[in-house]
């Protein structure tokens, strides 16, 4: 562990090679543990791990009660699966999008950053344009977040990926914006692709959501 | 370490080009592309295997599977974490793995106290 801890940031290029070896800074203004690791992508691998255990206990909760429900109002009347599919596709290219944008910066190509960043933008509010979509209809059919406990623990758990799409779609244009004036002191690549590793969470997420909440029966 | 001096963690290693970073860290763009392909396909089976009586009680385990290939296969390439350092998968894995035995004992303790 320790072996790939001090190569792996020297083979890419964006490691601790700070003039006076000691491990805490690069020219590029990155802060590195003693580890040889970066302390900001060790804080957002601690952060992903922590919002595990958030998902984790929201999507038991649904699993629990997911069979908590009036006759006529539960997942087989109400379920659109080639709508949910096409919005689970959305967000799973979205994936693609941005690790093409996380590429482009380790190459420096801001121009392509900037391009895979905004189309990774594009599909993250087609997705939740999507939700916005689905719980309107659901709600129209007489789903509200108090009818049942599997009403509740369904908007509870869904609403809450769709506020992490949403906070995503807001960073990636916050980082699209800071690029083009270019206001990113220090590491580039490691901030795209920090954004990065939080948006392929919230598409991980999704594909629990996906198959558990949808194509399961209850 | 090998030895040789382009690749034994000096300076030189710092300035590699391009094309030597995309191979030591993680995919091509094509081997990107090739992995959505992947996931694509396997979201497809997902669906399809959801409206066919066809597959009978391996239904359930089928689907966690392939829903567990899609999971990792983003995991370990699109977040590199197959490329990365063992304790950034140490942090996350924690997180997943007590995530999952949360699960498990709160499903336990529902049919503990229902029975």
């Amino acid at each position: 562990m320790a072996d790939v801890a001090v190569h792996e940031p020297t083979v890419h290029g964006d490691g601790p090679d700070d003039a006076h070896g000691d491990g805490h800074g690069d020219a590029h203004g990155t802060h590195y543990s003693s580890t040889g690791l970066s302390n900001n992508k060790l804080g957002m691998w601690l952060f992903l791990g922590s919002e595990c255990l958030l998902f984790g206990g929201l999507i038991s909760t649904y699993m629990l009660y997911r069979g908590r429900h009036s006759q006529n109002l539960g997942p087989d009347q109400l379920w659109d699966i080639p709508f949910t599919s096409s919005s689970s596709f959305v967000l799973l290219m979205s994936s693609l999008t941005m690790v093409l944008a996380v590429s482009a910066a380790k190459r420096g190509d801001d121009r392509n950053t900037k391009l895979w960043l905004s189309i990774t933008a594009l599909l993250g509010s087609l997705f939740v344009a999507g939700q916005v979509y689905e719980f309107t209809t659901f709600y129209r059919e007489g789903l509200g977040y108090t009818t049942s406990l599997f009403s509740s623990s369904f908007y509870t758990l869904t609403g809450f990926h769709g506020v992490h799409v949403s906070v995503g779609i807001i960073m990636l244009m916050a980082l699209v914006g800071m690029i083009t004036k270019d206001r990113i002191h220090g590491d580039k690549a490691e901030v795209v692709e920090l954004i990065g590793l939080y948006w392929h969470f919230v598409d991980i997420v999704w594909i629990l959501i996906f198959t558990l909440v949808y194509l399961i029966p209850a | 370490m090998t030895g040789d001096p382009a690749h034994d963690g000096t300076a030189a290693d710092t300035h590699a080009s391009p094309a030597s970073h995309d191979s030591s860290h993680g995919l091509t763009d094509m081997g990107y592309v090739q992995v959505a392909v992947a996931l694509a396909i396997i979201t497809g089976l997902e669906v399809w295997a959801s409206y066919t009586d066809w597959l009978g009680p391996a239904f359930l385990p089928i689907l966690l599977v392939l829903m567990i290939v899609k999971f990792f296969s983003v995991v370990l390439f699109f977040m590199h974490l197959r490329f990365d350092s063992k304790i950034f998968s140490a942090l996350f894995y924690a997180g997943l793995f007590l995530a999952v035995g949360v699960y498990i004992v709160a499903l336990f303790t529902f049919h503990f106290f229902d029975g």
